[in-house]
């Protein structure tokens, strides 16, 4: 196996593995739980092995095309057709950010897990889930076939509904569960009606064969419009974000890690159809001033809705909804400002801001919720009000906790401050307010995270609690995220120059996404 | 080194200017009085109140930003009635806002 076979056939293994591993785990485990979880660690370090190898090279300007089924996998069109008939996955700099996103922290969350959930009944089946909600994220990031999106869009959704009930012995799990299963089956029917809509008109699933041939008629913009709700509420956008707080308090710690990429993947999605598919065919100021606003709202109601929790998960919920908030405002300035002369000064680096804001949340959210995980693991409550004076015997959960927390406020020099002052920066263009708005949000989530520390880690220590801390394959986890944030925070030039930047130009650049595909 | 449209952010150069910060104020520390060891001055000021032992001092998540929260008292009612926790509500938001979109991209967007 050399490295052209393993790059040409990257796409497909990325998925194909954790696929296969799923279904082989629950067999695996019936004979050893060791094997099992050595079983998923392997998976998990491979996926981000292939997948830093991958993004590397699509990093440096190559797009990875992969034809399900073909003899030759970059043959997109078959002989006897003009159109792609196959399943097509689309590598391009966006879809290899997004990967390597779900790759680092869902082995963050799988090397957590093995602590975490080491007193629970059935992880065979919990790993078999964790490792389909990878795949399902894989698959929607690398799919260049919009029903293949609705299927990958379904694994994800199924799995993590399984795995916020994981918990079924709670009632407050189950009743977390349903409340994602119904809004993510009332999602998902939106986007297959969409889907049928588009398919109805063109006789064409191909994202690249539809973006080219999209007239924007009354029925794209009734599909653009089920696009925008569904994906916008899967990713928590307010005032759609409801089951938000009601379902990442109740999964595990390591699954509400994933399921904020999950819900990123979601905002992937929405960008991926808005320039990808419709791209300068939709009225772009109409549809940019749509998600710059449910991006402000989402900023100022997730963070004064998080200010007053008392439930330290489902404050740091909100606040999920509060940064989902920025990713849409920056994103959302660059689609407003497309085709406009301000575009290449201000649209490239407010999409860049909300880009690079993508990876920054997942590092620096996944590590705050693993570690309201791990003071779960040691006090058995999330309510702040019962704690005091974690850090006397959680020195490094603490210290893990105050990076996240910096990071979050946009502290500098965390990561949290690089994307922030692209997104200040350039989203002034299109008017101060929302600048003051991202820096005022800012300073309530100090505030709110500020009531945190002092609540959980400071003051005298808890009577009844176990000295010590977390298990170290919790630290590992954790650690793993920290030194994401603290590279990404002392490095961002590098990283927005040879990983943000691919990503926002893949974004922008309708044509080239077409011509990966379709050729001309 | 990060450029931005006004300028550029370098961490390492603000982590130095951050370690020249601290032994300024290291070094001013030291023109203080050596032999400072405490009185009314170094205990903390509750609103004249008497202060509990320092080691069961701990106010609870429930009283910090009491204030705040005061003060945006409407705002909070309204979020509360808005919150219900019941699904059927969800999925009416859901619905609200799609038909929301569809009057602002048909009938409001101008291609």
């Amino acid at each position: 196996m050399n490295m052209n076979w393993l790059l040409t056939h990257s796409p497909a293994l990325l998925i194909a593995i954790p696929l296969l591993a799923a279904f082989l785990t629950p067999l695996i485990d019936r004979l050893s739980k060791r094997a099992r979880n050595v079983l998923v660690l392997i998976v998990l370090i491979t996926v981000e092995v292939v997948m830093i190898v991958l993004a590397w090279d699509v990093f440096t300007g190559n797009t990875h095309i992969y034809t399900m089924g073909a003899s030759n996998p970059t043959a997109t069109i078959p002989v006897q057709a003009a159109i792609p008939i196959r399943i097509v996955l689309e590598v391009d700099g966006l879809s290899a950010f997004m990967g390597l996103i779900s790759a680092t922290v869902s082995l963050a969350a799988g090397l957590y897990s093995l602590a975490f959930v080491r007193r629970e009944t059935g992880q065979g089946r919990y790993y078999t889930l964790l490792l389909l909600m990878l795949v399902g994220m894989l698959g929607m990031e690398f799919t260049g076939d919009l029903f293949n999106l609705f299927v990958f869009l379904e694994i994800l959704s199924i799995a993590s509904a399984a795995l916020i009930a994981y918990r079924f012995y709670r009632g407050d799990a189950v009743e977390g569960a349903f409340k994602y299963f119904v809004i993510s089956s009332l999602g998902a029917l939106m986007v297959l009606f969409a889907i049928g809509l588009l398919y109805g008109q063109y006789d064409l699933l191909n994202m690249a064969a539809l973006a080219k041939v999209m007239k924007y008629t009354m029925l794209d913009k009734i599909a653009l419009v089920l696009f925008i709700a569904a994906f916008a509420m899967k990713c928590g956008a307010i005032p759609m974000h409801m089951w938000v707080p009601d379902s990442y308090t109740v999964a595990p710690a390591s699954i509400t890690a994933m399921l904020v990429v999950a819900s990123q993947v979601s905002l992937y999605a929405l960008f991926r159809i808005c320039f990808s598919l419709y791209g300068l065919t939709l009225d772009v100021t109409t549809v940019g001033i749509i998600i710059i606003s449910l991006g402000l709202l989402s900023m100022f109601v997730g963070v004064t809705m998080a200010l007053p929790q008392k439930d330290i998960k489902r404050l740091m919920s909100y606040h999920a909804i509060s940064q989902t908030g920025y990713m849409l405002l920056g994103v959302g300035v660059g689609l407003y400002l497309i085709g406009k002369p301000e575009f290449s000064t201000y649209g490239v680096v407010a999409m860049e801001g909300g880009i690079f804001h993508i990876f920054n949340h997942a590092l620096y959210k996944g590590l705050l919720f693993l570690t309201a995980g791990a003071i779960f693991y040691k006090v058995k409550t999330r309510n702040l009000n019962e704690m005091r004076g974690l850090a006397h015997s959680m020195k490094f959960t603490a210290i893990f906790f105050m990076i996240g927390a910096f990071a979050i406020a946009g502290i500098p020099p965390f990561n949290g401050f690089a994307s922030k002052l692209l997104i200040y920066e350039s989203v002034y263009c299109v008017s101060p307010i929302l600048s003051i708005i991202a820096m005022l949000v800012s300073i309530i989530t100090l505030a709110s995270f500020v009531k945190v520390f002092h609540s959980a880690f400071m003051g005298p220590p808890m009577r009844n609690t176990k000295e010590g801390e977390v298990p170290k394959s919790m630290l590992i986890g954790m650690v793993i995220l920290t030194v994401g944030i603290i590279l990404f925070g002392l490095f961002p030039g590098w990283v927005v120059d040879h990983i943000v930047h691919p990503a926002a130009q893949a974004l922008a650049d309708q044509a080239a996404y077409i011509q990966a595909v379709i050729g001309g | 080194m990060l450029h931005t449209p006004s300028g550029y952010w370098d961490p390492l150069l603000w982590i130095l200017a951050l370690i020249v910060a601290i032994l300024i104020a290291y070094i001013i520390r030291g023109f203080g009085r050596k032999d400072y060891k405490g009185g009314e001055q170094s205990k903390p000021f509750l609103s004249g109140m008497d202060i509990p032992d320092e080691k069961e001092l701990h106010i609870r998540a429930g009283n910090i930003y009491w204030g705040f929260m005061e003060g945006l008292e409407g705002y909070y009612d309204i979020m509360k009635k808005i919150h219900t926790g019941v699904v059927n509500d969800y999925v009416a938001w859901f619905l609200g806002v799609s038909a929301l979109l569809f009057i602002v991209i048909l009938i409001v967007g101008v291609t």
